[in-house]
């Protein structure tokens, strides 16, 4: 398997004012592939997927120690410049955080935010990612109406495309289908799998299922520990560790 | 590089401007105190704490401040009581009585929150139309209703914003013990409550000691101490207000005097009201 | 002895609904009050008659409040635009940027200053404002003036409306959920962006809420302004001169009221234009915060 890295985590630990979130973690995350990071509710997963975007940052009291290089680079470098680094990774979270503003603008946040300006671009740019996440049909006509009238299922997608205006590399994923209906979260899985061809992609899940649908590599931590990790299907059908082998099987979740 | 630099030149311009506004607001507390400290601390003797205005005391002669420290509290706890009186059952009312949705409930709440902005010569106002209406002269009395209306407000909702902290389901455990609602409210709502009730009345308490527009025309003035219900008394804004009238310099340090007493009293309300909250935070459940 | 606690039951229900009842129109009673006691004046004159004249001699039976009318809001117009602004950048400071610790300190201060009464503001007022206003007009701008004027008053008023504004637009920051913020800096907005573009955005009308609350603590205020306004009966025409708003009128003519005939109803009818501007804006500020509240955008 061709297993180039996209993302080296190296000796990461985080600590919160009283526990150990992350202990500990090696990991390497492979390029344009889908990796799902496993594990049942509190294990730190969520934890993870902030020191990727450095958005850990903005939680008080905390303590980062250890690497992430991305590209060779490590994003906790004191000369590390936070919005680049945020601009390479986008963020798909658990429920759908419209921007309060309409659907064009929100689309275009991204791209303004970072020095964009002429409205032909712009345009350009809204409709290309609306389609790529699948929403261009349902919006083409109403693009300055309030994000908030969308249904929840439209708007995690307008979440995406969103995400993806601002050209990112990395796709990260916290439960991203969590709060929304089957047919919602069918949508955005479909889009995740045409996606990865282009993008590295990182969900955080703890819907066996859906990892067994999506994923090409597998981490699975437990209270903060990094317990196993490799391609889907060695995990799940073989998995080295007692405790993987009781979470795949549904026993501890 | 050079559109990032904008960026970070605007952040920095407005977080300067940010630091510096805050620097500026606070620190005009610091400087009003400062001010009030420096001019009146120099004119403070025990002569102000302790005696009534002598003869001429506002041309220079002897005396204090006395009727007017007697006159503010007697107004500000008389007050206070009368307010208290009238919020407990209306606090309780809206809690415990009241649907939560309850038409009525919204209403007085929202007509109390406005109230709580009207100003207070609008209550000096209509307390002297009561007093007319009554037949009261200006006395100690009149001004205990005045400002008592005005400080009702501030009471109610205090009260009110207490009492709706207080988690339901430790009401709801009172009533399956079979108690009646008023035996609920007295026993467990306020004394969970009772931290938040102590605050708000710490804090009307405080406003009403402070306030000179409400007594001005309600309360009348005097120099002696007041005799009873129906004479008129003297309150500190007052006294302040009249002896920087004067043209006399040391009557004029007499009023900085004057108002550190009250910013004093007033201030010492304010940490009490924390100090008190913590401490009867004891029996409370979080 | 059950029937006893069951009865009394009852009976605090009544009493306390009653009470709940005549909170919410004690609003009301007050309005009435003063428009029984303004009758008199609105009844011999025109309401056009009142508010635009000028000419104010009680004597002569003549009540042109327009004078009063203008000197408050010239004062409330200077210390809400000298007010605004250092409050909405103070309260974005502690809200979006401030460390924790700070927060603590600066906050209980600003509830302070909201404690301190309108006199010792006055006081601090003739002490330090009137001189440096006096000496700005007549030294550098080379204008005679006493120090008691329009802007003496709208310094200390914006002072004292700092604290209500601070306050209620921190509130309204507060409110602002945490998500919205994080999204932003996802895509990689700094701190000052998100705050801009995202932030304030979304508590605007709330921001709004709270001006307007300053704006009527501002009208209302009474002993502050009487001490430092100037209270000269002539509409003032510039920021120096002095002014004579309708709280003071109010306050420091409450003495002749009953002995010249009109008068006392001419001083309600004031306080009643103080009672309705200040019901209207509140009013309006809380219906404003009310539907904010509910998560409307």
């Amino acid at each position: 398997m061709d297993t180039k890295t996209h993302i080296s985590v190296r000796n990461l630990n985080v600590h919160y004012k009283e526990s150990h979130a992350l202990r500990n973690i090696n990991i390497d995350i492979p390029d344009k592939k889908i990796t799902v990071i496993l594990g049942p509710s509190g294990c730190g997963k969520s934890t993870l997927l902030k020191c990727f975007n450095r958005l850990i940052d903005t939680v008080e009291d905390v303590k980062v120690t250890g690497q992430v290089l991305v590209d060779g680079e490590d994003l906790f470098s004191p000369d590390a410049e936070v919005t680049h680094i945020r601009k390479k990774m986008g963020l798909l979270s658990q429920r759908p955080v419209p921007l309060p503003m309409s659907i064009y603008d929100n689309v275009a946040y991204g791209p303004r935010l970072h020095g964009l300006r002429k409205r032909a671009a712009l345009d350009a740019i809204v409709e290309k990612h609306l389609k790529m996440a699948s929403l261009w049909d349902e919006v083409e006509g109403r693009l300055h109406e309030p994000a908030s009238k969308l249904s929840i299922g439209q708007q995690q997608r307008l979440c995406l495309a969103r995400g993806l205006a601002v050209g990112p590399e990395i796709i990260l994923g916290d439960e991203p289908t969590s709060a929304l209906d089957p047919k919602s979260s069918r949508h955005i899985e479909q889009r995740f799998l045409e996606l990865k061809n282009e993008y590295t992609i990182v969900i955080v899940t703890h819907i066996l299922r859906q990892a067994k649908r999506l994923a090409d590599y597998v981490v699975f931590l437990y209270l903060g520990e990094l317990i196993e990790h490799g391609p889907a299907q060695e995990m799940f059908e073989n998995p080295k560790e007692e405790m993987t082998r009781e979470y795949m099987k549904g026993i501890i979740s | 590089m050079k559109k990032f630099d904008m960026r970070k030149l605007e952040e920095n311009f407005f977080k300067i401007l940010m630091i510096g506004s805050c620097v500026i607001v606070t620190g005009s507390l610091a400087l009003i105190l400062w001010s009030i400290l420096r001019r009146g601390l120099p004119a403070m003797s025990l002569d102000m704490v302790s005696s009534v205005p002598k003869g001429g005391f506002y041309m220079g002669g002897e005396g204090g401040i006395l009727n007017a420290i007697v006159g503010s509290l007697l107004l500000a706890s008389g007050a206070s009581v009368l307010a208290f009186l009238l919020s407990l059952p209306v606090s309780i009312g809206l809690n415990v009585y009241l649907r939560r949705g309850s038409r009525l409930a919204s209403f007085a709440r929202f007509s109390l929150d406005v109230l709580n902005g009207v100003p207070s010569i609008v209550y000096g106002a209509f307390g002297f139309a009561l007093m007319l209406f009554f037949g009261l002269k200006a006395s100690l009395l009149a001004g205990i209703i005045t400002v008592a209306l005005l400080i009702l407000p501030i009471m109610c909702r205090a009260m009110d914003e207490v009492f709706q902290m207080v988690p339901k389901d430790m009401m709801d455990v009172s009533h399956s013990l079979g108690a009646t609602r008023l035996q609920a409210a007295l026993s467990v709502l306020t004394r969970q409550a009772l931290p938040g009730i102590t605050t708000a009345i710490l804090i009307s308490f405080g406003r009403g000691i402070g306030d000179a527009a409400s007594v001005l025309f309600t309360a009348g003035y005097s120099d002696n101490l007041p005799s009873s219900v129906l004479s008129p008394v003297a309150s500190l804004p007052l006294a302040i207000f009249f002896q920087l009238g004067t043209p006399v310099p040391e009557v004029q340090d007499r009023a900085y005097a004057s108002a550190l007493i009250l910013t004093t009293m007033i201030l010492l309300l304010s940490i009490g009201a924390r100090v008190a909250s913590r401490k009867l935070s004891r029996n409370i459940i979080k | 002895m059950p029937e006893g606690r069951l009865i009394a039951d009852k009976m605090a229900k009544c009493l306390t609904v009653f009470l709940v009842g005549a909170a919410g129109v004690v609003l009301f009673l007050i309005g009435i009050g003063l428009l029984v006691k303004a009758e008199p004046i609105l009844g011999a004159k025109s309401l056009g008659d009142l508010l635009f004249s000028s000419n104010w001699r009680p004597f002569r039976g003549e009540f042109g409040f327009f004078p009063f009318i203008m000197g408050t809001a010239w004062v409330t117009a200077v210390a809400v635009v000298l007010a605004v602004p250092f409050s909405v950048l103070t309260a974005l400071y502690l809200s979006e940027y401030a460390h924790r610790r700070i927060r603590a300190v600066a906050a209980p201060m600003v509830d302070l200053l909201a404690g301190i009464p309108s006199v010792v503001f006055g006081i601090w007022g003739v002490l330090a404002v009137v001189p440096m206003v006096r000496s700005l007009a007549m030294d550098v701008f080379g204008i005679p003036c006493t120090g008691y004027s329009v802007l003496t008053a709208g310094i200390v008023l914006a002072l004292m409306v700092c604290p209500i504004v601070i306050h209620v637009t921190l509130e309204v920051l507060r409110a602002v959920p945490n998500d919205v913020r994080d999204v932003s800096l996802a895509l990689g907005a700094t701190k000052w962006q998100t705050t801009k573009l995202v932030v304030l955005r979304k508590a605007l009308p709330g921001i709004g809420a709270a001006v307007i609350m300053g704006v009527s603590r501002a009208f209302g205020e009474t002993m502050a302004v009487l001490m430092v306004a100037g209270n000269v009966v002539r509409a003032p025409d510039s920021l120096f001169s002095p002014a004579y708003p309708l709280p003071a009128l109010i306050a420091n003519n409450y003495g002749e009221m009953l002995s010249i005939p009109m008068y006392d109803a001419a001083l309600m009818l004031a306080a009643l234009m103080l009672f309705v501007v200040v019901v209207v804006f509140n009013a309006a500020a809380k219906l404003v915060l009310q539907h904010l509240a509910k998560g409307v955008q």
